[in-house]
């Protein structure tokens, strides 16, 4: 039932997207101008594509963030049954965030937390 | 305490008994009553947190907000609305038209989705996983692909920088809500949301019962949370003075309608798992010992205390929203990989421990 309903839910918000814009496009005025279907800067005609090399400092954030968000999805299933392990649980687990605790370190150190 | 599955299995029983359907007739039916009821919920808080965000805006800044549109400005959401269905969209000459048009799906989607994971009340909730927290991180992250899409199809400037500024953020932050989601589940011990609930029902609120890393995991929540819905002092991406409408600057009439819906919506889900998991969800408040008072706190439904406790965390959103200036996005990164990961990291150790031992409520 849980994915009958999560395909349900799926596929209102694309029927929702779909129905309404169609529903927009016929109500709604149209009318053609050059101007209009130009990008919008500052009202001054746009120099360059904007499809371009972009700085890398994303890039990095994006990439550190990849590595963390995989390894603190190990870390659910521990944080489940972690009442049951007890504390012997949590000490095998702390050399695990003791590793995750170090790449970030490394990273900063490395100077990848500076925004250049 | 009400229990909403009674009246899901009377509707069932009552299609495939009294109505004749087969089985499959029988779910058909429900899912597009449930469809609806989506739509209809999602319409609504839409247009009430739009309205409640223009008058607290408005109480904050001395004024008093929309008036002119109905009494105290009541239909002017409304009316805004018919505006935006009867503009045209515009499709731009130089950008990736289908890029562009599916950028809005994605966004709606994962917010419609996202949304449908909250529970309601006690057996009212729609998609309740036994992995819940878990597929709720990741249904919300298939957003930001949209906000990505939308400003690298428009091919313009300022869409381009607010989309990777969005981009950049929305993920770093989605480091401190999955570990303070980590150190509520150790507390609870599961991670569906309807079992979370029983549990703080059951055994006080998270918030009250793992006291002191259960609130800085709430403080920490509430700034990151902030910081996933584009709002507040973390607004780059969409920074008005600066780069006119961020990620959908090129997105006109209803296209850009769809952002709004989702950026309000997404307000609306964030306060929402706020009170599910800190806050106890649709579960009362109950103090030990006393049981009149607890008799009389589960006279009022489940669905009024999800509610109230989700516009508290609304309203506190707001606040810290019209509060603090913007700030900038070398500040924000390093707030969440400097200030928030170590903090929350630490802060789940302690929660670890808290359990381990026995040391919470």
């Amino acid at each position: 039932m849980n994915f009958t309903l999560f395909v349900t839910a799926l596929l209102t918000g694309l029927a929702f997207v779909g129905v309404v814009t169609i529903l927009a496009k016929l109500i709604s005025p149209r009318s053609y101008n050059a101007q209009k279907e130009e990008a919008y800067e500052c009202g001054i005609p746009t120099r360059g594509r904007s499809w371009m090399q972009f700085r890398i400092g994303y890039y990095l954030f994006a990439i550190l963030f990849l590595m963390f968000d995989v390894e603190t999805m190990f870390l659910f299933p521990w944080a489940v049954v972690m009442r049951s392990l007890g504390p012997a649980g949590l000490i095998s687990v702390l050399f695990f965030l003791f590793i995750l605790v170090l790449g970030l370190a490394y990273a900063w150190r490395k100077g990848a937390l500076k925004w250049q | 305490m009400f229990d909403f599955s009674i009246i899901t299995t009377w509707l069932h029983d009552f299609l495939m008994g009294t109505c004749g359907f087969a089985e499959w007739g029988a779910i058909l039916t429900e899912s597009v009553l449930v469809a609806l009821a989506i739509i209809t919920l999602y319409a609504v808080f839409a247009i009430a947190l739009i309205y409640m965000e223009r008058k607290v805006c408005a109480f904050f800044q001395c004024r008093l907000g929309p008036m002119r549109v109905g009494k105290w400005g009541l239909l002017q959401v409304f009316s805004d609305v018919f505006k935006m269905l009867t503009k045209e969209i515009i499709s731009m000459r130089q950008s990736d038209l289908f890029l562009h048009n599916l950028a809005p799906f994605l966004v709606v989607t994962a917010s419609m989705v996202t949304f449908s994971c909250l529970p309601w009340n006690k057996g009212a909730h729609i998609i309740d996983f036994n992995v819940g927290v878990f597929f709720f991180l990741a249904i919300s992250s298939i957003g930001v692909v949209g906000i990505l899409l939308a400003g690298w199809s428009s091919n313009n400037k300022y869409s381009l920088i607010g989309a990777m500024r969005s981009g950049a953020q929305i993920i770093s932050y989605e480091l401190s809500i999955g570990m303070t989601m980590l150190a509520m589940i150790c507390l609870t011990g599961s991670m569906s949301f309807s079992e979370i609930c029983q549990d703080q029902y059951v055994n006080g609120w998270n918030i009250v019962r793992g006291h002191v890393p259960a609130v800085i995991a709430f403080l920490i929540y509430l700034v990151a949370g902030n910081a996933e819905c584009n709002r507040g002092p973390f607004d780059l991406p969409e920074c008005e003075s600066e780069l006119t409408a961020g990620y959908h600057t090129e997105y006109s009439g209803m296209h850009f309608g769809y952002y709004y819906l989702a950026e309000y919506l997404n307000l609306f889900i964030c306060a929402g798992m706020a009170s599910t998991i800190f806050l106890g969800g649709w579960a009362p408040l109950h103090i030990y010992g006393l049981d009149g008072f607890n008799g009389v706190m589960d006279m009022i439904p489940g669905a009024l205390w999800f509610l109230g406790k989700t516009f508290f965390v609304v309203f506190l959103l707001m606040w810290l929203r019209w509060t603090f200036p913007r700030l900038r996005i070398d500040q924000i990164l390093s707030l969440e990989w400097k200030y928030l990961v170590p903090f929350s990291m630490v802060n789940l150790v302690l929660m670890a421990l808290c359990v381990a031992m026995g040391w919470h409520f």
